[in-house]
């Protein structure tokens, strides 16, 4: 499979089925190991480097898993094509970065993904759509079982799997879902839940991992620790936690239902209306807009067969996709007149905002009419 | 009070998280809390923070001039980059390291899998530790020849791991 193919066609995880899949966009398991007394690739001069992904390379292409696989090196790669992987979550920031010495290897389906020389030799990470972190687990615990009897991973009895950084030594797992939480935002409620969540050891990201600002009203929640949990612990403990603010959310939106549908209505109808009419548009104000819309969809104020559009319209609008469609360098005003431009087409084929099912559930049987006494 | 960072201005931001029972503080001044992103809570991790500031502190105590054989990596490079030269460093930066990890984790002995190769060692160590605690008790109970005995078996069984 070439670099054509995988940017053409979108990941299975994309489509948003699985379990809770309308506030669980994906489940996200990585695994770091390393090779026995070879230096860590931060540390490695460049032909140690190679040498390791020499040596791991072939090892991952021969996984049954990974036939009819995509596997290039970092260098083979242009800027925009690890930008649309990084934006798929295929292969991290850090590792886009990487040039001579590192390589990823993916599926077909783009469910399971293995970055050679990112911060460890190997980051074996598996994608699955809703809230599936056990079977996305079972699939990178099998690779990685696979693996080990071909390659000596760094082992200590004590310690566990020895990793680059002490923070992921032990399991070397972080187990992580993206969730969808705009109830939680519209009724300021968010940051109690992220308090909440640090301190029972549990880290809340932006869209991007470290360091990232939550857009889109999307927020990452992985485990913080690795080492004296097993692996089921901390995926079962981590489920259990996202379980709870999954219940959380759909309260914010019965509330928000319930005690401010004109401030709700007002937003789904500005989302609509911007999305619908503008013609510029950057990629945090599309994400901000979109998640407005995803909401509709989830309350029903617009059919749910319009939910998959809107659903890849998260990811079509970011700047590498927008960019890989378009034959020359654009701009990045450019870039938001074509954004505006894909949206208002999606967009011209979808029904306005229906209100009445809302109306219904906050219990006056009917839109709210405005008031006239102004 | 000064920065925990920059160790010049001061701290005006006071972070405490509480993890598992283990109280971790940490104080900053305004600009460097800024570029930790602290004041976004979405971004943080104070674990993160921790290992940029403590971590070279915590390893410089353990081995002030060691050097690890296999990789030639230094605590002065640790201090640079906050990552560890290559897996053998864990065993040469050991001391320093123990309460790193005890800070930053929940427990300090892994408990989750093993690979194949490595449950026949597991299984040594297991059976060294009972071992060792048999020939405690048979001496406390002055049980010499039964201690004898062990402490053969100890010996045997040191040869076999290091097989």
């Amino acid at each position: 499979m070439n670099i054509a193919n995988v940017l053409a066609t979108g990941g299975e995880w994309l489509r948003g089925e699985g379990p809770h899949h309308q506030i669980v966009i994906s489940s996200r398991v990585r695994l770091a190991r390393n090779l026995q007394q070879r230096a860590f690739p931060g540390w490695a001069k460049k032909a140690e480097r190679t040498q390791i992904l020499e040596q791991i390379k072939p090892r991952i292409e021969e996984l049954t898993e990974m036939q009819d696989s995509f596997s290039e090196q970092l260098q083979d790669l242009s800027a925009l094509e690890k930008q649309v992987l990084v934006e798929r979550h295929l292969i991290s920031r850090e590792h886009a970065a990487k040039s001579v010495g590192s390589a990823v290897v993916m599926n077909r389906k783009q469910t399971l993904s293995i970055m050679i020389n990112e911060e460890d030799h190997l980051r074996m990470q598996s994608i699955r759509s809703g809230l599936q972190l056990k079977a996305a687990y079972k699939l990178v615990d099998k690779i990685d079982s696979a693996l080990e009897s071909k390659l000596e991973f760094a082992f200590d009895t004590r310690l566990g799997y020895l990793t680059a950084c002490p923070t992921n030594v032990g399991t070397g797992m972080r187990a992580s879902a993206m969730l969808h939480l705009p109830g939680l935002v519209l009724s300021e409620m968010i940051n109690q839940v992220i308090q909440a969540v640090n301190k029972i050891g549990l880290a809340v990201r932006g869209l991007y991992g470290e360091g990232t600002e939550a857009m889109g009203n999307l927020f990452q929640i992985s485990n913080q620790t690795t080492l004296g949990e097993k692996e089921d612990e901390i995926i079962t403990r981590l489920s259990k936690v996202i379980e709870t603010i999954i219940e959380k959310e759909h309260d914010a939106r019965q509330m928000l239902i319930q005690k401010k549908s004109n401030t709700l209505w007002d937003q789904i109808g500005r989302a609509y209306g911007i999305l619908t009419f503008a013609h510029a548009m950057s990629s945090k104000e599309a994400l901000n807009l979109l998640s407005i819309i995803k909401l509709g969809v989830d309350l029903g104020a617009f059919p749910e067969d319009r939910r998959l559009p809107i659903d890849e319209l998260f990811i079509e609008t970011q700047p590498a996709h927008l960019q890989k469609s378009s034959q020359q360098k654009l701009t990045a005003e450019e870039r938001d007149h074509l954004r505006a431009q894909i949206i208002r087409e999606r967009l011209r084929v979808f029904p306005k905002p229906d209100i009445s099912k809302l109306a219904r559930e906050a219990g006056d049987g009917s839109p709210p009419e405005p008031k006239t006494n102004e | 009070m000064l920065c925990d960072v920059c160790k010049c201005n001061d701290a005006t931001v006071f972070l405490t998280q509480i993890l598992e029972g283990k109280m971790q503080k940490v104080n900053l001044c305004d600009a460097c809390s800024k570029e930790k992103g602290v004041q976004d809570p979405t971004g943080f991790a104070l674990a993160d923070l921790l290992l940029g500031i403590g971590a070279a502190e915590q390893i410089e105590k353990g081995a002030p001039t060691q050097k690890c054989p296999v990789c030639g990596f230094t605590q002065a490079d640790f201090k640079k980059t906050g990552r560890l030269g290559c897996s053998a460093c864990y065993d040469t930066f050991s001391e320093g390291l123990g309460s790193l990890l005890k800070a930053m984790h929940k427990g300090t002995e892994h408990v989750g899998k093993f690979p194949q190769r490595a449950h026949r060692a597991l299984e040594l160590k297991d059976k060294m530790r009972a071992l060792t605690e048999d020939l405690q008790k048979a001496v406390a109970e002055e049980n010499y020849e039964t201690a004898a005995s062990i402490r053969d078996q100890i010996r045997q069984l040191e040869v076999e791991r290091a097989v």
